[in-house]
């Protein structure tokens, strides 16, 4: 049964708690995914979390963000509300980027953002940051999607990550707080004070379900992984990684080479996208386009 | 003066602030005391700031060993390839 009906339902209540209130206002869906369905009622997010997610860990990940809302966006109500089978968690609207004019990325922000994040004591014993977990998940679904020419250099490519970049090992110690899902969807201008006029509100990061200590360099990887690829432009990648080390963030060296450092989340990345188009490209019997086909020459490249 | 060895009569010319003196007759030159260590020490300074070095390729951030080709940026800063766009926002 799909969770979207009562999930607007509970957007609604939230966005107006006075029951009753008459209301005008149009719903909107954000998202209907298998992982997460997310809608908006006024000024009010509400989130259907991933079938199976564990409340306690949920629970820690928003008290992080409720401790930290220089960085993250702070959910309304510190904790998830079970709704039919799923926990439900409640935001304010933030305005994200506009997936129309990706050139304005607002690279130094993100950066700034992961630096303070990296740099920033773990408020609550957290549970692990699950890049590595959704990388061998990505593998697992190419595995089942079927075969494909391309496949064997995207294996050959995960074969040559040490396990804990795989997650068939725990990560190395490290009680750095990671985002541990970073792209630029994860960005939104927070919502502006009520008593200042009408102004873009601060950046913030958005999604906590993957936040967790671990390797910092995790966080860094999408975009070193789009750059090592030939399809994030050098100047782009410089003012991402300059923001990160001007603000202090610990992932790379401040400077010099920042490539020992983030080689093998770039590369674990790297495999993980090159893993999910293929399987779109399966589901769709379509052939690879330029840039799909630039991720997996990478891997090929790898190994 | 007359040159030492045709005796035709020599002119005096300035070459980067050192007086020479050159025969009109056989070209021949004459130079004073210390003009040879003049004009050595001008050719010297002439040459010493070394040329700029030519303009090389741009230089690019450091990149992996099994990155990209270098400048082979696929759709260019202006005109982003749109399935690169949404791979930008994806997990």
């Amino acid at each position: 049964m799909t969770v979207l009906p009562a999930l607007h339902t509970a957007a609604r209540a939230a966005a107006h708690p006075r029951p009753h209130h008459p209301c005008g206002c149009a719903p909107h869906t954000l998202a209907d995914r298998p992982d997460a369905t997310v809608v908006r009622h006024a000024g009010t997010v509400a989130k259907a979390h991933a079938p199976g997610t564990d409340p306690a860990a949920l629970t820690l990940r928003l008290a992080t963000a409720r401790a930290l809302p220089g960085v993250l966006l702070a959910p309304l109500r510190p904790d998830p509300l079970p709704v039919h089978d799923r926990l439900v968690t409640f935001w304010p609207y933030g305005t994200p980027v506009d997936p129309d004019t990706p050139d304005d990325a607002p690279w130094e922000a993100a950066a700034t953002l992961l630096a303070r994040l990296h740099t920033s004591p773990a408020p609550a014993p957290l549970p692990p940051m699950r890049g590595p977990a959704k990388a061998a998940r990505a593998l697992a679904r190419l595995r089942a999607a079927g075969p494909h020419p391309a496949r064997a250099p995207v294996e050959r490519a995960w074969a040559t990550l040490p396990p804990w970049a795989r997650a068939e090992a725990p990560m190395p110690p490290s009680t750095t707080v990671c985002h541990g899902d970073l792209h630029l969807g994860q960005l939104v201008r927070a919502p502006a004070a009520a008593d200042t006029p009408p102004a873009p509100g601060p950046w913030r990061l958005i999604d906590v379900d993957d936040l967790g200590t671990g390797v910092p360099a995790w966080d860094l990887a999408r975009p070193a992984a789009w750059y090592a690829c030939g399809l994030l432009p050098p100047e782009e990648w410089s003012r991402f990684l300059t923001a990160y080390r001007t603000a202090g963030g610990p992932a790379v060296p401040p400077a010099g080479d920042p490539w020992p450092a983030l080689e093998t989340a770039a590369r674990a990345l790297t495999v993980q996208t090159a893993a999910l188009t293929l399987v779109k490209a399966l589901a769709a019997g379509r052939d690879l386009d330029e840039v799909e086909q630039a991720v997996v020459d990478a891997c090929d490249r790898m190994a | 003066m007359q040159c030492p060895k045709c005796h035709a009569p020599m002119h005096t010319y300035n070459r980067n602030g050192v007086q020479i003196e050159q025969c009109s007759g056989c070209r021949g030159i004459f130079l004073d005391y210390g003009e040879l260590e003049a004009l050595t020490r001008v050719e010297s300074q002439w040459t010493q700031p070394a040329p700029p070095p030519p303009a090389g390729p741009q230089a690019y951030p450091a990149a992996p060993a099994w990155g990209a080709p270098q400048g082979g940026h696929y759709g260019g800063h202006h005109r982003r390839h749109k399935s690169f766009g949404h791979m930008l926002f994806s997990s």
